[in-house]
């Protein structure tokens, strides 16, 4: 029984262990390269033989550093504006599909994964033709709208699907309890529908985040253009040098949002709130 | 504390062509336990949640002492309910849950602190004020629905099925719980159920309804006793009653070998030339040969004091599972044959066709109210 038990931690271990190896190999590689010089690049060898911190200069007080800050600044806004609009929508949307009966439920639902299953390359030239026409080419709005179109079914989708799980018997308990709609609403759903948007959002942000087709498609210049695009603009110091070590410590710098997020809402993010509202 | 009032009240859901609830015409004493009763689909939740405002009236109206509430939303009916899967908010401690109809009437901290500990203590729930519902267990969980509910002092405390997610024990225990703190704290109680032996346990009156109709409303003493119709006669008891339909002979019903004599004016009510005669498991008595129905044992389940018989009967062509209740100490064998009778005036007739029991008006029938009734509510209170 116990060495059943000793034997079956040491499984997960390992693969646990394995799983890790192969998830954080890449971005340990790319930190390792963002770390050397330009020489050392093609070394061969997995670790700098000496730590430089001179990509990092590059990028954010260098030469690339108009380019990076710019693009970063872009990612940010953009992002965020995009996981905002797509959250309040797709909770008024999930809300409607999870409480109410009513015709076409099932279309909205389909035509949104439809959507979502659309390849963005195909699209991405008529959209180019139209922004510039329209005048969205090159604009925050220009890059919204498309993230929208990406972020707005997953968000649905998962919301739908949180919402259905809510106990609503807790919405008639609170206005028997004396409380009207909204106040129903607001003290008794909202503080369990929390941590479902919150996981939503996150999501849908690392959606727009790491967005590249539409970002170098659908802009030219730095006033829109996010920052994985301005990584395939990075040059290196002569035309004979790769710009390897500076798009590896931007990559690096771009995640570290994502993770602080993560770590952040993890919190929030902590499922089985649910649990102990009804029998269970 | 007040009366309730069902006035004609219906139920009618958007695209069904039957209404929910049909017509429900129900007087609720103040400071009555009422229990509705009836098997699943028969509107006894969707009455209770019209009078709770959760439901919308479509006929008729419901009134809460003298005040017609049929419009009022449920937050303005000054009620309190406990809900079958409990509904507390998991995201509260337990005085907050108990605490929150209190928060949102405006009530000052340190009262509702007082009250809540109050009821906590009625309760036994003191230790656990600061847990969360998840860190306590069903009997616990299902002590807290009931704290949200007293704690509010209403006029009315609706439950539906409150003990259907506990475990066969603490259901019995609870049970008398409910009854004894209702009764104490004299508030109007509607009790929704499916089981009939919670219905027969805890109400003062019972109501049994079937397809949205009520069939019967009375203590459940008359409601044993004279069944007003094949319906109630089959629902209430347990065992359940042996319905048999029975050719009418000159005086009476063959009963088997036998007949069993029945006025003639009692039979004159009947439609056809059946009737339906019912006789619960415990009136059966052993019959001389021939002298009786002849019924084949199937099985005999011994529960010491007594034992349960049951077998089966073919007449007529049809065949009628029988059920007897006999002396534990001389049970019948399985696989042999016995001759049952009716013991003399414990049986129930009923009009084959119609369902109906023959015999005078029943009291407690649907056009019946309280005032009907030849047992006071008073005195059911104390009966049981």
């Amino acid at each position: 029984m116990k060495a059943s038990r000793t034997k079956e931690r040491v499984t997960w271990i390992i693969i646990s262990v394995l799983v890790l190896l192969y998830a954080l190999f890449p971005v340990v590689s790319i930190m390792a390269t963002s770390f050397k010089l330009p020489s050392e690049l093609t070394s061969g060898k997995f670790l700098p033989s000496s730590w430089t911190g001179s990509n990092y200069e590059q990028i954010l007080v260098g030469s690339a550093q108009d380019l990076f800050l710019s693009s970063l600044r872009n990612s940010i806004g953009i992002a965020l504006i995009a996981t905002f609009i797509a959250v309040v929508l797709a909770t008024l949307c999930a809300y409607a599909i999870a409480r109410l009966d009513f015709p076409g439920k099932k279309v909205i639902l389909t035509t949104a994964l439809a959507v979502s299953i659309f390849p963005v390359i195909s699209i991405v030239t008529p959209l180019f033709n139209l922004w510039r026409n329209i005048g969205l080419y090159d604009t925050w709005p220009g890059l919204i709208i498309p993230y929208l179109s990406l972020t707005l079914p997953i968000s649905i989708w998962t919301l739908a699907a949180f919402f259905r799980q809510i106990p609503w018997e807790l919405e008639q308990a609170a206005q028997v309890d004396g409380a009207t709609t909204w106040q129903a609403f607001r003290k008794a759903i909202v503080p369990l529908a929390a941590p479902g948007v919150f996981t939503t959002a996150i999501i849908a942000f690392f959606i727009a985040w790491n967005d590249f087709v539409y970002g170098i498609s659908l802009t030219s210049t730095e006033a829109a253009r996010p920052v994985p695009a301005a990584l395939a603009f990075f040059t290196g110091a002569s035309q004979f040098e790769s710009p390897v070590g500076a798009i590896s410590a931007a990559a690096i710098i771009v995640t570290i949002p994502i993770v602080l997020l993560v770590l952040l809402f993890q919190r929030q993010i902590v499922s089985g709130l649910t649990q102990g509202a009804v029998k269970g | 504390m007040a009366t309730v009032t069902f006035d004609h009240a219906s139920r009618l859901y958007p695209g069904t062509e039957k209404p929910a609830v049909d017509g429900l015409n129900l007087e609720i004493a103040d400071g009555e336990f009422l229990v509705l009763v009836g098997p699943s689909g028969c509107g006894k939740s969707t009455s209770l949640r019209m009078l709770a405002g959760l439901e919308d009236v479509n006929a008729g109206r419901i009134l809460i002492g003298d005040r017609d509430v049929t419009d009022v939303p449920p937050k303005d009916r000054d009620i309190a309910m406990v809900f079958q899967n409990y509904a507390l908010y998991p995201h509260m401690s337990v005085a907050d849950n108990m605490g929150f109809a209190l928060k949102i009437a405006g009530v000052s901290k340190e009262e509702r602190a007082e009250r809540v500990r109050e009821a906590a203590k009625l309760l036994d729930l003191e230790e656990y004020l600061d847990r969360k519902p998840k860190a306590l267990s069903g009997g616990q969980r299902q002590r807290v629905a009931m704290g949200r509910a007293i704690v509010r002092n209403p006029q009315v405390f609706l439950m539906d099925e409150p003990l259907s997610n506990l475990d066969a024990k603490l259901r019995v225990q609870t049970r008398t719980q409910i009854a004894s703190l209702t009764r104490r704290l004299g508030v109007t109680t509607v009790y929704v159920t499916h089981d009939q032996v919670e219905a027969m346990t805890m109400g003062d009156r019972v109501a049994v309804l079937k397809d949205g109709v009520l069939q019967q409303v009375d203590t459940p003493r008359a409601l044993y006793d004279r069944p007003a119709n094949v319906f109630v006669a089959g629902f209430i008891g347990s065992p359940a009653m042996n319905l048999l339909e029975l050719p009418v002979t000159d005086g009476g019903v063959q009963f088997g070998g036998m007949t069993y004599p029945v006025p003639r004016d009692l039979l004159g009510e009947a439609h056809g030339s059946t009737v339906t005669l019912g006789v619960r498991p415990e009136d059966l008595e052993r019959a001389e040969d021939n002298h009786g129905l002849a019924v084949f044992v199937d099985v005999v389940e011994e529960l010491g004091a007594d034992a349960y018989v049951y077998g089966h009967t073919e007449f007529d062509g049809k065949r009628y599972e029988i059920t007897g209740r006999v002396d534990g100490r001389t049970p019948p064998v399985a696989g042999s044959t016995v001759y049952v009778r009716p013991k003399e005036g414990h049986v129930h007739l009923f009009d084959t066709q119609t369902g109906l029991r023959l015999g005078e008006h029943a009291p407690g029938t649907p056009e019946a109210s309280v005032e009907d009734l030849n047992v006071p509510v008073e005195a059911g209170k104390t009966a049981d």
